[in-house]
C-alpha cells in the first residue's frame, strides 16, 4: 500500500468555513425576508451564491489544495455554460417578444 | 517544485508547480493527475457532467421564466410557513438550507477524522450527515406534498401564475431531492465500512471486491457537497429570484 498523504488539514479551517456559510445563507434569506427588490435583490443574492458556491469548491473540496491540472480540467469546462446562458437569455427575450406580438389580447 | 506523491507507488517525484506544473502534468505520454487517486479523479469527471446536467435544468428554467407572459408564482409566499402566527416567509426552505449546509460541515469533519484514522468519529460524523441528509428529503416530501394534495400544484398547472412553474419545480427539485436520497444510502454504506475498519483492515468491498482506503470518504464527501452546492443554486436562482 501506498502512504498516501491525503487532504489533511486542521479542523478550524472546516469550521470557520462552516460559520461563514451559515451567515451567508442567513443574509441570503434576510434579503427576501426584507423584501430588498430588483437589481439590488438580484445582485446581492448573486454575490452570496458565488461566495457559498467558492467556499464549498475550494475548502470543503479541497480545491484550493489539488494540482492545478486537476482544478483547470474540473473548473474551466462550466465557463462554457455561461456562453449557453447568454443565448438562452437573447432566445428568451426572443420567444417573449414574438409572444407579445402574436397572442395579446385585446391591444 | 513540489514534491508529489505518485498514488500507486511509494515514491515522489519533484513536479513543477502553478502553470508549469499544469503544463507538465497534461504533456503526452503521463497520467494527468499526478497525487489524486483515479476514483477521485473519476467523482470529479462524474461531478462536472451532473454540473452540466443541473445548468440545463436551471437554464431551460430561465428561458421559461424570461419567455413567460404571465407573471411568475412568487416563491417567497407558496413556501410560507405558519407557527401558529403570521405566515414566515421561505422559512421552510430556509431551514431545508441550513440543514443541508450542516451536513456539509459534519462531512467534511467525517473526511478530516477519517484521514486521522479516528474510526469511531469518522462513523458517527458520517451517520450525523446522513441524518441531516434524510431530513432534508423528509422535509422536501413535506413541501410536495403540501403543494401537490392542498394547493392542487400539477407539472402542467398551478393556482399561482405561469403554468410553467409547476413543471420547472418538480423537474428541479426532484431531481436535487434523489441525488439527497442516493447519498443518503452511499454514505450509510460508507459508514459501515468504516464503522467496521474495512479501511484499516483491508476488507475487501461487497460490490467491485476491491481494497478500500480512507480516500473513498473524501471521494463521498465530495458528492455530498457537490449536493448541497447544486442547492446553493437552486436556492438562489429558484427560490429568491
Amino acid at each position: 500500500m501506498a502512504k498516501h498523504e491525503g487532504q489533511v488539514h486542521p479542523i478550524g479551517v472546516y469550521l470557520k468555513i462552516w460559520a461563514l456559510l451559515f451567515v451567508l445563507s442567513l443574509f441570503s434569506y434576510l434579503v427576501d425576508y426584507f423584501h430588498v427588490e430588483s437589481y439590488l435583490r438580484w445582485t446581492l443574492i448573486l454575490i452570496f451564491m458565488f461566495m457559498k458556491a467558492g467556499l464549498i469548491v475550494a475548502v470543503f473540496m479541497h480545491m484550493r489544495w489539488e494540482r492545478l491540472a486537476l482544478t483547470y480540467a474540473i473548473l474551466l469546462p462550466p465557463v462554457l455554460i455561461m456562453v449557453f446562458i447568454a443565448m438562452m437569455t437573447l432566445e428568451g427575450d426572443y420567444t417573449f417578444a414574438t409572444r407579445g406580438d402574436f397572442f395579446a389580447i385585446g391591444i | 517544485m513540489a514534491n508529489v506523491a505518485l498514488d500507486d507507488r511509494d515514491e515522489t517525484v519533484a513536479r513543477p508547480d502553478g502553470l508549469k506544473g499544469f503544463a507538465a502534468d497534461w504533456a503526452s505520454d503521463q497520467r494527468a493527475f499526478k497525487n489524486v487517486p483515479w476514483g477521485k479523479a473519476m467523482m470529479w469527471i462524474f461531478l462536472l457532467s451532473d454540473t452540466f446536467i443541473f445548468s440545463c435544468f436551471l437554464l431551460s428554467y430561465m428561458t421559461v421564466r424570461i419567455s413567460s407572459t404571465v407573471p411568475w408564482p412568487n416563491p417567497s409566499e407558496i413556501f410560507a410557513l405558519s407557527f401558529g402566527g403570521d405566515p414566515i416567509p421561505l422559512i421552510l426552505i430556509a431551514i431545508m438550507t441550513f440543514i443541508l449546509i450542516s451536513s456539509s460541515g459534519t462531512m467534511a469533519m467525517a473526511v478530516n477524522f477519517g484521514y486521522r484514522r479516528d474510526r469511531k468519529t469518522t462513523a458517527i460524523l458520517i451517520l450525523v450527515t446522513a441524518l441531516f441528509g434524510a431530513s432534508f428529503v423528509g422535509m422536501q416530501a413535506f413541501e410536495w406534498t403540501k403543494l401537490i394534495v392542498d394547493e392542487g400544484v400539477r407539472p402542467w398547472t398551478n393556482p399561482y401564475g405561469a403554468h410553467q412553474f409547476g413543471s420547472v419545480f418538480f423537474m428541479i427539485t426532484g431531481f436535487h431531492g434523489f441525488h439527497v436520497s442516493v447519498g443518503v444510502i452511499f454514505l450509510v454504506i460508507v459508514a459501515r465500512k468504516v464503522w467496521r475498519g474495512d479501511f484499516d483492515n483491508n476488507t475487501r468491498g461487497f460490490f467491485t471486491s476491491r481494497k478500500g482506503n480512507y480516500e473513498t470518504v473524501e471521494i463521498m464527501g465530495l458528492y455530498w457537497h457537490f449536493v448541497d452546492l447544486v442547492w446553493v443554486f437552486i436556492f438562489a436562482v429558484f427560490y429568491l429570484w
